[in-house]
């Protein structure tokens, strides 16, 4: 087919050439006004979070404030008390991407360095907990912290969040030191390192930028659960930013410009992760994807 | 601190040479035992968490228990009533709904969208370009789900922001309460999951088509195979690895799927867009039917491990036919 098509290839080629100077023009334009799109909800929300709610009543939700009126978002401020919300959220997604990454570290440590017998059993183990329905744990989980005392608490969350995470952790980890280079860990051993000092001297730098990724991840997932911070956290004391903005959904004091600003705020911690993060995530998520 | 390491080192050799000459062979068996301790705190979190809940949600799944009290063992009658319920059928068909939504559309799309930003804009125009148009699709993905699913519920009520466009481009006949009405309410919800699920495959798909090498498209290119071709025959197979990731993640997370449906409709109306996750959430918690909601549960679960590993041998195979070839 190479053979045949060449010559005829070769004379087609420069119309072609000149016909996509055209045409990329066109895709960028298509392409460019499909990325517009995504971005029209945050628009709209913009542009309505800083109308008065007399001004949206009367002028509707497209058109431009009357006035820069900010005493929605100070509503919202005061109303949820967001800067407790915040520290909320802070607190959980830190406290679970950090004890999560250890834990992923430590059993992936056993399995993918130590080999462990029976390890393909318990890494399928941590991949059928990655895939479950949190539904299928959650009524247990509010009645044992019921019981324990932690219900209502950041404590709980963190606890449950951290085992959650770091099943993923242990199975992507576990994979990764499963073509650790046996020579670095033979030589410490060598040099008398115990598995302990192995461990946190040898393996620990050598897969510092993989768990960087994994600490970024786990925390802007922790920041955006829903489901067991809704059943677990119900009072202003505890609740996380997104629970917060959702239990005052339908409340008469949300009215639509108050909602805007809500969610703006709600919004702005996770933009600004995306922009610190944006290529660690670029990164982690090819990362992800290889395995 | 290389100084001492090699003093013990060379200590240790001296003492105990056996260790490096006969125990080549046994060494394995010796480490399982040490290592074992390493898995100890992650066991334990894990049978608290998710081991210990799993079993018991499956045991309370055979029982009626209102959440105090003990529980009736009554055997499978919650499955039972299950399967005469219609409001269960309707959750599951909704999964279905949620999976073309969620999973087929984005990959389509977003193979497309992936091949146009890295094929025609990266390399036509600046990488930049194509990397800020990538990050404009990706934006939903990094949300919180339940704040950008409160903003379309705004953006698609009576008084919302759609109605309102159409409004100001003379198409004031058509508005509608998108989410109110049960005709609408379940495609709309489908629209609103693949503007949240679009950005995962372009971006995992771009950064495939990095991997592959151009000289392909080179020859591909002298041979004059068009644009349509060249997607076919390389982008495709070359990419394989990824959909499968990207499909299998996303099924997952689709039959998962619950803040967006909290967010918008609680599974209105009239059930039109109910999911299992929102059906048991809301059995469990409102209805307070601990034991059928568990039975919700352990269905959703059956299914989603069957279809994982389906999925995952699927994969396998066509890995291993690769292999063969």
């Amino acid at each position: 087919m190479a053979a045949t098509l060449t010559p005829t290839a070769a004379t087609r080629r420069a119309p072609d050439r000149h016909h996509r100077g055209v045409a990329r023009w066109i895709v960028l334009a298509l392409v460019t006004a499909a990325a517009l799109a995504m971005l029209v909800p945050f628009a709209f929300m913009l542009l309505n979070a800083f109308k008065s709610p007399g001004d949206y009543s009367t002028n509707g939700p497209l058109s431009w404030p009357s006035e820069f009126y900010t005493k929605g978002l100070r509503t919202y401020w005061e109303q949820v008390d967001f800067p407790l919300k915040l520290w909320n959220s802070v607190l959980i997604a830190g406290s679970v991407a950090v004890l999560a990454v250890l834990v992923s570290l430590l059993n992936a440590y056993a399995l993918g360095v130590g080999r462990v017998r029976g390890r393909l059993w318990i890494i399928g183990l941590f991949l059928l907990a990655n895939m479950i329905p949190q539904e299928s744990l959650i009524y247990p989980l509010y009645h044992l912290a019921k019981e324990a005392g932690l219900y209502n608490t950041r404590l709980a969350v963190i606890i449950i969040f951290t085992v959650i995470q770091s099943a993923f952790g242990t199975y992507l980890l576990a994979s990764v030191l499963g073509t650790f280079p046996r020579t670095l860990l033979e030589a410490a051993a060598l040099d008398g390192a115990g598995k302990w000092r192995i461990l946190w001297r040898v393996v620990l730098p050598n897969l510092r930028p993989t768990l960087s990724v994994l600490l970024v991840f786990f925390f802007i997932w922790t920041w955006n659960e829903f489901l067991i911070p809704l059943v677990m956290l119900i009072d202003n004391q505890t609740q996380t930013v997104p629970v917060a903005l959702a239990s005052l959904q339908g409340d008469r004091l949300m009215d639509a410009p108050t909602t805007n600003a809500g969610a703006l705020l709600s919004l702005v911690p996770a933009i600004l992760f995306f922009l610190i993060f944006q290529r660690t995530l670029a990164r982690g998520i090819t990362a992800g994807a290889d395995k | 601190m290389a100084v001492p390491d090699t003093v013990a080192a060379r200590r240790r050799a001296t003492t105990a040479p056996p260790t490096v000459t006969a125990g080549t062979r046994r060494r394995p068996s010796r480490r399982d035992a040490a290592y074992w301790l390493y898995l100890v705190p992650g066991a334990i979190l894990f049978l608290l968490v998710i081991g210990g809940p799993l079993v018991y949600t499956g045991y309370l799944s055979l029982t009626r228990w209102s959440g105090v009290g003990d529980p009736t063992f009554i055997g499978l009658d919650n499955y039972r009533d299950l399967l005469h319920d219609d409001v269960f059928w309707t959750s599951f068909k909704n999964t279905l709904a949620m999976i073309v939504a969620m999973v087929l559309l984005p990959t389509l799309i977003g193979l497309v969208l992936a091949a146009v930003l890295f094929d025609t804009i990266g390399r036509r125009f600046r990488p930049r370009t194509a990397a800020a148009l990538r990050a404009a699709f990706y934006l939903p993905q990094v949300l919180p789900v339940v704040v950008a699913g409160i903003v379309w519920g705004w953006i698609l009520r009576p008084d919302g922001a759609f109605n309102g466009l159409l409004d100001s481009v003379g198409l004031g006949s058509l508005r509608h309460d998108w989410l109110g009405d049960p005709d609408t309410a379940l495609p709309v919800v489908m629209a609103v999951m693949i503007w949240v699920q679009l950005g995962y495959p372009v971006v995992v798909f771009m950064a495939a088509l990095e991997r592959i090498d151009p000289e392909l498209y080179e020859a591909a290119e002298i041979d004059g195979a068009g644009w349509w071709r060249r997607f076919r025959a390389i982008t495709l197979p070359q990419i394989r690895p990824e959909t499968f990731v990207v499909g299998l993640t996303c099924t997952i997370a689709a039959m998962k799927v619950f803040g967006p449906i909290y967010a918008l409709t609680r599974g209105g109306p009239e059930n039109a867009t109910n999911v299992p996750s929102y059906f048991a959430y809301y059995t469990f918690f409102k209805k307070l039917h601990v034991g059928y909601g568990s039975a919700i549960s352990m269905v959703l679960t059956l299914i989603i491990v069957v279809v994982s590993v389906l999925f995952i041998r699927a994969q396998n195979r066509a890995e291993r036919r690769d292999g063969g070839l």
